[in-house]
């Protein structure tokens, strides 16, 4: 045991005086691990642990944004809904005057073409009347003079003069008519 | 010198591989390497020196305890069994180290008034004053390296010593006494066994307790360098 004690303290040379190889060694060591703490291992340290809280406070942040953007489009969707309702009553209103106006014109035409269906008939009513009273005049002309004919026992059907006969005695008719028309509305008046 | 040249490529690797891919969601072994690193930084050096002040003596600080963690667990390392730090040499270069540190820092921020500072106290009477001034010096620029060199070194030499004595009387009391003399005395060898045992734990202990002593006295006189005047 004391053998060994010796064998140490003869490999020690002194407790207290450094040996120079152990300061140099230890010095380049500690060199060593100095260069490797600032070049790599405390950046690193540093960024890795920058990034965390970066990530960490980007997350919040996001959440934040997030948020916001939602509040933002709940506003727009509330706006966007209540503009809709606007709109879609605007549309009913404006549905309901053109509706109106429509009715209106349909009213107003069906009017119309009554009025103008009136209208015509009337004429075709006038012009059947005109026509049957030609005829009429005709027929009555040739019954006159047939009547006539057997009447003076003579035969009148020289057609030239018997025309102009029921021609002038028409004309005659015709005139005491309207004579007495004339009266009627002066006697009216 | 073997030895440093191992602890030196040994803390090389590891700290290279523990930080070459740092993740913003750690894997369990950047949990462990960042446990330590962050352990070294958030409770000795910034809470010492504080936020900014702590970046710029972080890298120094760090290597301080991590070269002196690794040496001194070289002394229950099998194979080698010593510790680097139980030889003056390291135990003086961190010692140097901190002195420089320290006297850097209150330089550049005080320049001359620093020695000023470090000597004179406010608030005592001037008769006091030089024999203060000398008490001041001699405990700051003078003992501060001394203590801080044979803090560490005795705790590796005395270490050693132990773990020394123990395993040797364990040789003595087996080989020599039990099977040479035949003489059960021997058996007295699984006591100094266990307490060798016993001794190697509380190595591991001091190894990394006087890592975190060392290191938090740098800082801390660095801190007392760059407080305000008083």
């Amino acid at each position: 045991m004391l053998d060994t004690f010796a064998v140490r303290a003869a490999a020690t040379p002194s407790l207290l005086f450094p040996a120079v190889p152990d300061l140099v060694w230890g010095t380049i060591s500690f060199a060593i691990i100095l260069v490797l703490f600032i070049w790599k291992v405390v950046p690193r340290l540093n960024s890795a642990l920058d990034a965390r809280r970066d990530a960490i406070e980007g997350g919040l942040k996001r959440a934040e944004e997030a948020q916001a953007g939602a509040q933002d489009a709940l506003e727009h969707y509330n706006a966007q809904l209540a503009e809709g309702r606007a709109e879609a009553a605007r549309i009913r209103e404006q549905a309901r005057d053109e509706a109106r106006v429509i009715r209106a014109e349909l009213i107003e035409q069906a009017t119309a073409d009554a009025a103008r269906i009136t209208a015509n008939a009337k004429t075709a009513i006038e012009s059947e009347r005109q026509s049957a009273l030609v005829s009429l005049r005709a027929e009555v002309g040739s019954l006159a003079i047939d009547l006539a004919s057997g009447v003076i026992g003579e035969s009148l059907n020289d057609d030239k003069r018997s025309t102009a006969i029921v021609d002038r005695f028409l004309a005659d008719l015709e005139a005491a008519d309207r004579a007495g028309e004339v009266g009627r509305s002066k006697a009216k008046a | 010198m073997l030895i440093r040249l191992v602890v030196v490529v040994v803390l090389v690797l590891l700290l290279w591989l523990g930080t070459r891919r740092m993740k913003i969601i750690p894997t369990r072994a950047q949990v462990v390497v960042e446990f330590i690193l962050g352990f070294v930084r958030n409770n000795i050096v910034v809470e010492t020196l504080g936020e900014k002040d702590g970046k710029r003596f972080m890298s120094i600080l760090m290597t301080i305890f991590f070269v002196t963690l690794g040496m001194n667990l070289t002394g229950v390392i099998p194979g080698l069994q010593i510790a680097g730090t139980s030889v003056i040499g390291l135990p003086l270069l961190m010692a140097v180290v901190a002195y420089v540190l320290f006297i850097y820092a209150g330089m550049r921020k005080y320049s001359w008034r620093f020695f000023k500072n470090a000597l004179i106290l406010p608030g005592v009477p001037k008769a006091l004053t030089p024999f203060l001034a000398l008490l001041e010096f001699l405990s700051t620029f003078i003992l501060r390296p001394i203590t801080l060199t044979l803090r560490l070194l005795m705790n590796m030499v005395a270490g050693h010593m132990l773990l020394l004595l123990c395993f040797s009387a364990t040789e003595f009391f087996f080989f020599t006494v039990l099977a040479n003399q035949g003489n059960p005395l021997g058996f007295l060898g699984i006591g100094t066994f266990a307490f060798g045992i016993a001794f190697t734990v509380l190595e591991l202990f001091v190894a990394a307790l006087q890592a975190y002593v060392i290191t938090i006295l740098a800082a801390i006189y660095i801190q007392m360098a760059l407080a305000d005047e008083h």
